[in-house]
């Protein structure tokens, strides 16, 4: 009775197809090393802050801002395709749970975002100084 | 004693409740909408900090200065710590995948041995987060804080790093303590149905005091400095006018991004203002900055904390189960272990995201 509760089989590749790995335990330890991998750059880009990625700016925000953002990103999307392992779900699934996400949060981002920068204009350049 | 189940005939049938929509069984799939849920208010809670942030982006504290401290090291290292709690999520999160697996080969030795682990990685992340709660509401150096909410604090200009940013001061070591008129309400000393919070260490005029004693001293500002040849150049007759306020006051205008440090008269003018010595964090005051700055820093640590903490009850719950051999006898075997499993995920997921909004960026 063991293997008869119908989960479906783990796709071992990642990197689009180009990282293929034997076994599961050994995908796992694969993500593992890459994440980990990632987690180093970051930190090593939070200590040495490269001059060129502090001192421009895109959309409003530091480019080493962009990069943390990005590299998160990258690591939360590693994190739930092959830990959580939407990756073998069926695409129905995996797009109600992420799209749903991804519309809201990308709006409640948006909405607020915009709204305390035109805050911080007011105070920047009204009359009232600090204190709402 | 065994329960009794009734058979309607229908089981498997999609009316029957057989029926796997996505694939995915009802606990799973509604593990999933949990999540999805859960990550919609921390996505509040985060969205929330952006705000205010960006609200104060010209004054918000810099993450670096904060969290700064390393288990049995002294002076500043910043990152190292948060990128060690990372680290241990991450591992315990693979614990927990190959926990999952190794239910799905039946391995009932294997699922108990990477629970174990699972269980031991949360606490060690929990002790740690502890610990950094510890040092945030302890604090280091102390301040003062101004009748508008900001706060001061103490550098020494003469002192500087290999940055050359001028090195803080402990209020402590300066600071000259003068007789107390006042010492704390206490209900068993009065009246009973009279309270006071604790007072602060020191008045603002024993600090004064203290400032005024050694001239070597500064008051850096929450105010982070701009780029100032870029304002000069400006063809906006505000931004001119800013620069030559920030000229006038400050004397590390050439560090732009760090914070702005007053000259001595400058210094002496601002803590006429002081109102109350901060040492520490609480919700209302804190040494850092910003008010909203320690606020929002206990209430997402604390609510992610929180998860953290439920997971391990959880996965303690499970572990017995797995023991006790529960899983075996069940239709559905270790399906429950992957459902804690994504749980315990989407915890490190938050942790990846509280990581970089809290400490990188």
């Amino acid at each position: 009775m063991a293997h008869d509760h119908g989960h479906t089989e783990h796709k071992l590749a990642i990197f689009r197809g180009r990282l293929k790995f034997k076994s599961n335990v050994q995908k796992i330890w694969g993500v593992l090393i890459f994440l980990s991998i990632i987690t180093i750059i970051e930190v090593a880009f939070g200590i040495f802050k490269p001059a060129f990625l502090v001192d421009n700016y895109f959309l409003g925000m530091k480019l080493l801002n962009w990069v943390f953002i990005i590299l998160t990103l990258v690591k939360a999307y590693y994190i739930a395709w092959d830990f959580m392992h939407l990756r073998d779900e069926k695409s129905s699934l995996r797009r109600a749970v992420v799209w749903t996400a991804v519309f809201l949060i990308a709006y409640l981002l948006f909405i607020l975002l915009q709204e305390g920068t035109y805050i911080e204009g007011v105070k920047a350049n009204g009359f009232i100084k600090w204190d709402f | 004693m065994e329960a009794t189940v009734s058979n309607t005939g229908t089981e498997g049938k999609v009316w029957g409740g057989g029926n796997k929509p996505l694939n995915a069984s009802y606990g799973k799939m509604m593990m999933w909408f949990f999540i999805l849920s859960d990550a919609l208010t921390f996505s509040g809670f985060l969205a929330a900090y952006g705000f205010s942030r960006f609200k104060f982006i010209d004054s918000w504290p810099i993450a670096d200065e904060v969290y700064n401290h390393f288990p049995g090291l002294h002076g500043d290292h910043p990152m190292y710590f948060v990128a060690l709690m990372t680290f241990i999520l991450i591992a315990s999160s693979v614990t927990m995948v190959l926990a999952v697996d190794a239910g799905h080969h039946m391995d009932k030795k294997k699922v108990t041995f990477y629970m174990f682990l699972t269980i031991i990685g949360g606490a060690i992340f929990l002790g740690s987060q502890a610990w950094e709660w510890t040092n945030f509401i302890q604090g280091y150096y102390g301040a003062v804080e101004t009748k508008g909410g900001q706060i001061l604090q103490f550098v020494d200009a003469d002192k500087k790093d290999s940055h050359d940013k001028m090195l803080r001061v402990y209020v402590d070591d300066f600071v000259t303590a003068s007789h107390k008129e006042r010492v704390q309400h206490e209900s068993k000393k009065g009246l009973w149905f009279v309270s006071e919070p604790a007072l602060p260490e020191y008045s603002v005029q024993d600090v004064i005091t203290g400032f005024n004693a050694h001239p070597n001293l500064a008051v850096r500002t929450q105010e982070l400095m701009p780029n100032i040849a870029e304002l000069e150049a400006s063809t906006n007759p505000a931004d001119v006018a800013k620069a030559e306020r920030m000229k006038s006051m400050y004397v590390n205008t050439d560090q732009t991004g760090q914070k702005g440090v007053l000259n001595r008269a400058a210094s002496e003018k601002a803590l006429k203002d002081a109102v109350v010595y901060v040492k520490g964090a609480n919700l209302i005051h804190n040494e850092y900055g910003n008010r909203l700055f320690g606020d929002f820093f206990f209430f997402i640590t604390g609510f992610h904390g929180f998860h953290v903490f439920s997971g391990v009850v959880i996965n303690i719950i499970i572990f017995f189960n797995v023991i006790l051999g529960t899983y075996e006898r069940r239709k559905n075997n270790y399906e429950m272990v992957e459902k804690v499993g994504l749980y315990w995920h989407f915890v490190d997921l938050v942790w990846v995201f509280v990581f970089t909004f809290f400490y990188l960026v």
